[in-house]
This record gives C-alpha cells, structure tokens and sequence, in this order.
C-alpha cells in the first residue's frame, strides 16, 4: 500500500482526495461517451445513424407498404422557415426514396442551422437508414436565402411487421454562435 | 497538554476559527436549524397557494422558485449539514478519539457552507428570480431555458459540494485512524458505523453532481452540447448523471438516520441492540445497491425493457436489508423494558412513518406502475414520508436524546412530548391525503390543480400549518433548556444508554478523551 504521509489520517485523507477528483473525472471520461456508445448500440433514443448508410443489394419488399411520415421542428428562437416538401410517403422496405426539405432564412445577415433527426417509435431507428441526408452536416444560408435540402432514405427489409406508420421528425437549430465561437476558439 | 480546564477562546472568534468538533458540531446543528426554518417558510408559501384551488397568493414563477428552493435547501441545507454536525459532536466522543482527524479542515467544511447558501438564497432577489427548474434541475430547464441566476445556483452546489467531501473525509480519517485502543470495527457504535459508509458515498458521488452542473455551467456559457441535442447531446444524459448522484444521496440522508434509531431505541427498550451484525451488513448492502438502481427514477424516459427490469428487480432488492433492519429494531424492542421518553417516541415514529414510505417507494419500483405514479403527488407523499419522517424525526430524537449530554440540563418532557404528538399528527394530515391525491392524478409542482383535489389540498395545507407550528415549539423548548432547563450531573443522562460518549462528565467537557480510554470486553454497543 503507498503511503503519502507519515500521518495516517493525512494519508487517508490524501487517498480520499484522489477518490474524489477520480469520481469528477469519471462523469467526463467514462459516463458520457459511455452513454453514448450504450445509445447507439443498443438504438434506444431514437437517434439514427449520423454517417451515411451504404445499401446492401437485397431485393424490395413489394408485400407491404410503409408510412413515412415527416415532421419539420423549429427549436426555440430559431426564425428559419423549415417545412418538408411532403407531409407523409408510403414506401417499400428495401425500396430507395428521395424527399427534399424547404428552409428559408427570413433575416438579413448570413447563419448556420444543423438539423437533428429522431425517428418515431424509437424502436424503428435502427431499420431507418439514411443514404442521403442534410443532417449529417450543418447548412448555411445567406440573409434571405432559401435552400432545398435533400433526403435520400431505405426502409429495411428486417423492421418488424407490426410497425406501419415511422415518423422521421427534424428539430433546426440555430448553431451560428456555436459555430463562429468554435472559430474564434481556434 | 496537561491543563485540562483550558476552554474556548472569547468572543466571536471561537466560532470563525475554532478547531474544536463540538464547537463546529454545535455550528453545523444552528446552521441546518436555520435553515430547515427558511425551507420551511417556502413550503409553507406552496401549501398556503395549494390551501384552495385557482390562483391565490404567488404568480406561477414565484411558485416554481418556492418548489425548487425548498427542495435544494431542505436536502442541502438542513438535513445534511444537521447529519454531519451530529457526527461532529458524537464520533469523537464515540470511538473514544480527543477530536476530529483534520480539524483545521474541519472549520472550513463548515465556513464555506453559510456563503453557499447565502449565494443560492440571494438569487431570489434577482433579475429573472431564483432557480425555478425543480430540485432536480432537469436539462434543459436548467440550461436553455434557466433564469439567469442559475450561474449562481451552480456555484452555490459546487462551494457546498465540497463543504460535504471535505466534511465526510475528515469523518473517515477519523474514523479509521482515530478509534480508541481495543475499538475495533465490529466495536463501533451504529451511528459511527453508518456514518462512516455515509462518508464514503459522499465522497464517491458528490463529484458526480459537481460534474453534472459543471456541464451544466459548460452548455451555458462555453457553447459545450452535452445536453443539447442541437450540439449531437442528449438532455437524458443529465438525468442518468444526475441520478447517479440522486440515488446514493437519498442513502446519505437516511443512513446516519438509521444510525441515531439504532443507538436510541436499545437505550430506551433496555436491551442491546437486536443482530448488530446484519445491521453493519444491511447497512454496507444497501450503500452498495444504491449506486445501480438509479434509473427507477427515470422509467419513462424510454429506456428498452431489459433495462426496465433490471432496474426494477434490483430496486426491490433493496427492500430485503431494509427489513432486516426493521425486523432488527422491532426485535430489540420486544420484551424490552421500555420507557416512551421523547427520543424514544419519535424513533417509534421514525419506525412506523419510515416503513409506510418504504412501502410506498416498493409500489414506486414496479416500473409498469410507476408510469401512474410517475410525477404526482403520490411521489410527494413517498419521499416526505422517507425524508421528513425518516430522516428529519430521527433528527429530532438525536437532538433530544443528546441535548441533556451536550448542555448539562434537561428538556421540557410534556413539552417535548407535545412536540412530537404535534409533529406526529401534523405531519400525518400533511402527508396521507397526498398519496390520494396523486393516484386520482394530480402532477407535483403545479399552483393549481383541478376542483376535485380541492378538500384533500385544504386537509394538506393544515397539516403543514401544524407540522410547521410545532417546529416553533421545538426551538423553543431547545432554547429554554439551554438557558434554564433542570440541571443534570449523571453522567449517564438515560439509564438505558451505553456507549463511551455516556462516560464523559455531563455536560461533556470542552475536550474529552485527550487520554485515550480503557475499553472494558465488552463491545460499546451491547
């Protein structure tokens, strides 16, 4: 056993001090990207992938149709106009599809929004695959400017039979500040 | 070292720099007293808004600030901090040790508290008002949405943090370097025991809170996301860390409980304390469960189903040496010879109340029931039952229980019986109708509430009137003993009590044990 000081109690308090600063690191290096990596794993907070999905050639499931159904979010203070082009599509597992979503930046001066996707019921995420997404970087748009955002996603063959309806929802943020703060850090 | 009627300095010097644990025990005992006396105004501010339905007294801001400031200051302020003041005063004298370990250390656990508080309570009187996001302060209610003070509150919780690592540190080290020769561990009283296992979950667990409002202080000012999904975040992650920390700290607070009723009800019943073993073991498993079961607070934030269960089943395990220790107190009393002094009446209190709440928080485990129960006032009623009968009654015992040793005089019986018939009722009519409450659906932290809780609202509200009311008369009858009560000389105040902290001269000298004493075979606790 190491022994830090001739006085034992300045010794057990000395250990005691490394308990404490150990625990404070621990929520840093263990506890989050632990979280993370058990979420992702395991697929269970509706998060779907952030990297883009290489499709395996398997064959379409003509037998049954999917609803996908899209929902556009603006998080607190964030003035963008953000809509999807269409409400809702029917799909065939397996079957590639493309949609596109409508922003606009109603101010005058230049900003950056990212998109943070989440898939409804949780369960589903892990089917939903995203070939194509605007999600996976952040979108700057120019005062006034508008911008089609394009969606390329498969359903896969493997989601479970009892699910009939996936909503995709989209929440925009506005992460300018983010952004420029990341810049002027460096 | 020879001159033993060296006293405490003059003046109000003794307090600031004194190094002496009764000094800073008595310290910690007024401060929590303090501020249990401010938490309780803020409750009273919540139950005189929820007497009657519709909006009355407070707009709903001002609520949500009284909600969560009662909250941080009763579990922060006032039972913590009396907890470690009762260790301050009662180790040394315990395990037979001169003071505690670092006790220079000691003065500042306790100086950096007053300012944390008076930090925390300032933020009332700011711009945008105090913290209104719940004890719990959920992200991103504390982040995005957070008035501005919220910095404050952060600081407030780290300066108080550290006040609690520092504090159950010194309580280790004295512990394990301090006992008196012959004290082993299986010697120790319960409290010392139940203390020492405290001391270790907070030194375990209160970095975690720090890291989680360190995180918290990092998303609001340095443009960090760890609970902003905008950033790739999550905000459940803080209730996984917060929890984390949430569920051991209620073990914290009730522990050094289970403590004083195992000291007290052997005193009273004449008779050593029933299975002191399976005490020390229930005690170390429970501690141990305590750090894997936190997300039974969180069953409805989604979590897959293996996860449901696994918290579910471990949570119940729980209940296995809390019995044990139920069963070990109701064994010691039987064929006891016993006396229903104050101390021992509320200990029976503890008891009864304690055990409903531990039933309560049983029906709060099974997690397909807790999506009912979840958030409503039936949650209330479970954790006032556990904290406020639980932890906040035994407190109460310890302070008459010890008061006599402490000061030399003796308490007001018939005034501290009413007291506790008082308190025991008051709290009772508080409490009950809340689990009813709850199950018919009516969501905690709301000013108003729909028309059919109306009558058990109103029930409620007396209730905290006379609970609170009672608590006058126990600072009363605390003053007047100190003041005036009836002197005592025995050095064994209780005939039933044992234990080396009744064999110091009453009131117990400035310092005790500077020769360490000569234990007998017999262990301290039989």
């Amino acid at each position: 056993m190491i022994r830090v000081s001739d006085n034992p109690a300045i010794d057990t308090a000395a250990k005691l001090v490394v308990v404490a600063i150990g625990m404070f690191a621990f929520v840093f290096v263990v506890m989050v990207p632990l979280y993370d990596v058990l979420c992702d794993a395991l697929g269970i907070n509706g998060k779907t992938s952030d990297t883009a999905y290489t499709s395996v050639q398997a064959g379409v499931d003509e037998s049954r149709e999917i609803t996908i159904q899209f929902v556009a979010t603006n998080n607190d203070g964030m003035p963008w106009e953000f809509r999807p082009d269409v409400t809702a599509m029917k799909v065939n597992p397996g079957a590639s599809n493309d949609t596109i979503f409508l922003a606009r930046n109603p101010l005058p001066q230049d900003m950056v929004a990212q998109a943070i996707p989440s898939v409804s019921p949780s369960r589903a995420a892990e089917y939903f695959h995203k070939t194509e997404c605007f999600c996976f970087n952040q979108q700057p748009l120019e005062g006034g400017g508008v911008a089609e955002m394009p969606l390329q996603f498969i359903v896969d063959q493997e989601l479970p039979r009892d699910i009939k309806t996936i909503t995709l929802s989209y929440t925009i943020f506005d992460v300018t500040d983010m952004v420029n703060g990341a810049v002027a850090a460096r | 070292m020879g001159d033993h009627h060296h006293g405490p300095a003059k003046g109000l010097s003794r307090w600031l720099f004194t190094t002496n644990h009764k000094d800073i025990g008595t310290m910690y005992l007024w401060f929590s007293f303090a501020m249990f006396i401010m938490g309780g105004a803020f409750a009273m501010v919540i139950r005189a808004e929820l007497f009657q339905p519709g909006m009355q007294l407070v707009d709903p801001a001002f609520f949500n600030q009284m909600t969560t400031l009662h909250g941080l200051v009763m579990v922060f302020g006032a039972i913590m901090p009396s907890f470690v003041g009762l260790a301050n005063w009662m180790i040394p004298m315990m395990i037979g040790a001169p003071d505690m370990a670092l006790p220079r250390m000691n003065n500042w656990s306790f100086w950096i508290l007053p300012p944390a508080f008076l930090l925390l309570a300032s933020s009332l009187f700011m711009e945008g008002g105090a913290p209104a996001f719940g004890w719990t302060f959920y992200a991103p209610l504390s982040t995005t949405y957070a008035p501005p003070s919220v910095t404050y509150f952060i600081f407030s919780v780290h300066v108080l943090g550290l006040s609690s690592i520092m504090g159950s540190i010194n309580i280790i080290a004295t512990v394990m370097n301090m006992r008196a020769p012959g004290m082993t561990y299986m010697k120790m009283p319960l409290f010392v025991w139940t203390w020492l296992i405290t001391a270790f979950l907070l030194v375990a667990v209160m970095p975690v809170l720090a890291g989680a409002v360190t995180m918290m202080l990092m998303d609001i000012h340095f443009g960090t996301s760890f609970f902003s999904a905008a950033g790739g975040g999550d905000p459940v992650l803080f209730q996984h860390i917060f929890w984390f920390f949430g569920h051991p700290e209620v073990y914290i607070i009730i522990l050094p409980a289970f403590g004083v009723v195992s000291q007290i009800i052997p005193a009273f019943s004449r008779k050593p304390l029933f299975g002191y073993d399976s005490m020390v073991y229930a005690t170390a498993s429970i501690a141990f469960l305590s750090f894997i079961v936190w997300a039974h607070h969180m069953y409805t934030v989604g979590m897959p189903i293996a996860g449901e269960l696994f918290f579910m089943y471990a949570t119940m395990l729980i209940a296995v040496p809390t019995g044990v220790k139920v069963f070990n107190w109701i064994t010691t009393m039987w064929r006891g010879a016993m006396t229903f002094e104050t101390p021992m009446l509320f200990c029976i209190g503890f008891l009864v109340l304690f055990t409903i709440g531990g039933f309560t928080g049983l029906m709060l485990s099974i997690a397909p029931a807790d999506f009912q129960y979840h958030d409503s006032y039936f949650v209330v009623a479970h954790f006032h039952y556990v904290m406020v009968a639980g932890a906040v009654f035994s407190m109460t015992a310890a302070v008459y229980y010890w008061l006599p040793k402490w000061c030399g005089r003796m308490y007001n019986e018939t005034m501290g019986k009413t007291h506790f018939w008082i308190s025991f009722i008051g709290f009772n009519v508080t409490f009950f109708p809340q689990h009813f409450v709850g199950l018919a659906g009516m969501p905690r932290r709301i000013p108003d509430y729909a028309l059919q809780f109306a009558d058990f609202n109103m029930m409620s509200s007396i209730g905290a009137f006379i609970y609170g009311a009672s608590q006058i008369l126990f600072l009363y009858n605390v003053i007047a003993t100190i003041v005036a009560g009836k002197p005592v000389s025995d050095e064994k105040v209780w005939d039933g009590a044992e234990g080396l902290e009744w064999t110091v001269a009453t009131p117990a000298p400035y310092h005790t044990f500077e020769t360490p004493p000569t234990l007998d075979a017999k262990p301290a606790h039989a």
